[in-house]
């Protein structure tokens, strides 16, 4: 779930108010958005990609909240992290064409993958 | 909620999935106007965005027929030849058209763009970017509650606002459900706004379902966390908490795995990922290794704790039932798209999660953004000058006298009885019995009492409709005496050949079942 919008990171823009698809962020005036209602997040980490300033992270638990330290996830270089993964860059999509899925289907039809897991790549 | 946020178009599309952004780009290059309104945002909403997946493409018709083949296999004998078939055509040209379009797929080693896989927050952006510039109305956070009808036809669609606080109406010729699958209030990628919504609003006006038996698929999560994407473990052993390996024979890891389950504790290690693959499955899948590195864990090399989670009809194959090629759902002016369907026409009996499912929303999307825009286009300008009254009723207008009902309550009684392994994974037609008559009873709390205005309205609509859905669910998981693909019966334990059919289910308050003859024998000729 989600657990921290980072104060010395976040500019306030909102964008992860509009974007959440579970509307879990609320609009505060005059100064950064809160999570509002943290039970209705759905832990799909999308809301970290879209932030322009990797101002937010989600703990992997998703049916209770966590105890995280935002010093140490910072420290450990997490903020951020998915997009960096993905080849997203301030808030903005990237890193689609380098994307090496297709080595791991053909790794499954070269027999580095045992073949009663094959359908499983389907999924 | 005076300010009512007045909407008209052609076409309404209710959803932001894939299924509803094809099916308004299809309404829209027909010529006509398209509204589109989602409960969350389009671009991160449903199940696709968080997700990575294959897709059903075929650039030859040997690899369309092996394709079919392999599906086929598991389907055990309720999948509809001649429709996977068309998904698969229909996917692959509107996949070109994405290649088209611009959307950056990768090259493959032989320089050729690898169009067989999706990685789900670029797609659904990118299918954003499209509606909005193919000229969509498009309205995030408008939670659709219910559909507007005139005489038999439906005439668009009602809800809430949910950031302005106010309530919305949105007049239509016609109208497309993409409003995804039910998930139970399982916490899988991208599924807790999957609440049955659409299967709800359209078996209110007498839309009947299918497949509803096949509501059972599961996934395997690491750490308690809500990925539930299987590629990886296509590499992994599994394991007791005292370290001894599950064997796992071919073709049954679910079964498996969820009879361990219920004695302890089970792991995995990726340890079968050698060489390139490693870092090939970093780079390919990052959302799964997402809580392997918050967590400081290396899944190549250590052992991680998994659970299974339910993925209800989103990967399982009940939903609306399509009355033609169209995907209309045959009440006049209403169409479905995408896992608000029931899939057994691609998956059968087992799960179409993946490459199946996601070429499943495109075709679909397509052929339901055709047919509601031909419908449209016969009514012309008569549609806009009917009387239209909402249909909606459980949830929101109260059959009895208007109590408070819970919608948390109602929410955690579908959690208890729809998502555990020794209720849902591994049924018995007592434990369903018990199950159904817990629903029951909360449906009619729920149908009777229940009313609400606003934000408060969304809940109760939404436990309404996962109710709706779970009865559905066990209604046809009892009326199926045998067992078929995920549709496992501990007190039925063989397939029945006799019941090589699909069920259709009608009805909402006492849910009738029905086999659909008409199926079977269309898919043994093929």
């Amino acid at each position: 779930m989600i657990e921290v919008v980072s104060e010395s990171r976040c500019t306030a823009c909102n964008l992860c108010v509009k974007v959440c698809p579970a509307n879990v962020f609320d609009v505060v005036t005059g100064g950064i958005p809160v999570i509002a209602r943290q039970r209705d997040c759905q832990t799909c980490f999308l809301c970290e990609i879209y932030c322009p300033a990797d101002a937010l992270f989600v703990a992997p638990k998703a049916d209770t909240a966590s105890v995280v330290d935002e010093y140490e996830i910072e420290a450990s270089g997490l903020f951020g992290s998915y997009a960096r993964a993905l080849g997203w860059e301030n808030g903005r999509p990237g890193g689609t064409a380098d994307d090496p899925t297709h080595r791991l289907r053909l790794a499954s039809l070269t027999g580095q993958l045992p073949s009663n897991q094959v359908q499983e790549l389907a999924r | 909620m005076n300010d009512l946020v007045r909407l008209s178009s052609d076409v309404l599309v209710l959803g932001g999935g894939p299924a509803a952004c094809w099916a308004a780009l299809a309404a829209r290059e027909a010529g006509l106007s398209v509204v589109m309104v989602d409960k969350g945002y389009v671009g991160t909403s449903g199940a696709t965005a968080p997700s990575n997946t294959g897709t059903w493409y075929a650039a030859t018709p040997e690899r369309q027929a092996k394709l079919v083949e392999e599906r086929l296999k598991l389907a055990a004998g309720l999948a509809d030849v001649r429709q996977m078939h068309r998904v698969i055509e229909a996917s692959t040209q509107h996949l070109n058209a994405l290649a088209a379009r611009g959307y950056p797929f990768p090259l493959d080693d032989e320089g050729q763009l690898y169009i067989a896989n999706l990685r789900g927050p670029d797609y659904m952006r990118f299918m954003r970017s499209q509606v909005i510039r193919a000229g969509v109305t498009v309205r995030d956070h408008h939670p659709a509650l219910e559909l507007l009808v005139a005489g038999d036809a439906v005439a668009g669609a009602a809800g809430v606002a949910r950031q302005a606080g106010r309530s919305w109406e949105a007049r239509a010729a016609a109208v497309v459900l993409a409003t995804g699958g039910c998930a139970f209030g399982s916490r899988i990628l991208g599924a807790t706004g999957l609440t049955g919504d659409g299967q709800l609003m359209a078996a209110e006006l007498g839309a009947t379902l299918s497949g509803m038996e096949f509501s059972n698929q599961y996934g395997i999560v690491p750490f308690d966390s809500s990925v539930n994407k299987g590629l990886p473990y296509g590499w992994g052993s599994f394991y007791r908490a005292d370290g001894s390996q599950i064997i796992i024979p071919p073709g049954q890891r679910f079964p498996v795995l969820a009879r361990e389950a219920l004695r302890g504790a089970i792991f995995s290690r990726l340890d079968r990922a050698h060489g390139q693959l490693p870092d090939a499955l970093r780079r390919g899948q990052p959302n799964c290794f997402l809580p392997f590195d918050r967590v400081g864990v290396d899944p190549f090399s250590q052992v991680f704790p998994i659970t299974l989670r339910c993925e209800g009809t989103v990967r399982g194959t009940g939903g609306l039932r399509r009355a033609d090629d169209d995907c209309s759902t045959a009440i006049p002016g209403l169409y479905a798209a995408g896992d608000a369907l029931e899939r057994q026409d691609i998956g059968g009996a087992a799960s179409a999660g993946g490459g199946p499912n996601a070429s499943w929303a495109i075709a679909t999307g397509v052929w339901a953004g055709q047919g509601a825009a031909r419908f449209a286009a016969s009514l012309g300008p008569r549609a806009g000058q009917r009387t239209v009254r909402p249909a909606g009723q459980a949830g929101l207008r109260p059959a009895g006298t208007e109590k408070a009902v819970n919608p948390q309550e109602a929410m955690a009684v579908v959690q208890s009885e729809m998502l555990p392994l020794d209720r849902s994974f591994f049924r018995s037609g007592e434990q369903l019995t018990r199950s159904l008559r817990r629903l029951d009873g909360m449906w009619t709390a729920i149908r009777d009492h229940s009313a609400g205005d606003g934000q408060r309205a969304l809940r109760t609509r939404e436990a309404a409709a996962l109710i709706a859905s779970s009865r559905w669910a066990l209604r046809s998981a009892l009326a199926r005496s045998e067992s078929r693909g995920m549709h496992i019966r501990l007190d039925m334990p063989a397939i029945d050949i006799g019941q090589t059919h699909r069920f259709i289910v009608s009805g909402i308050d006492d849910p009738v079942i029905t086999p659909d003859r008409a199926v079977a024998s269309e898919v043994l000729a093929s």
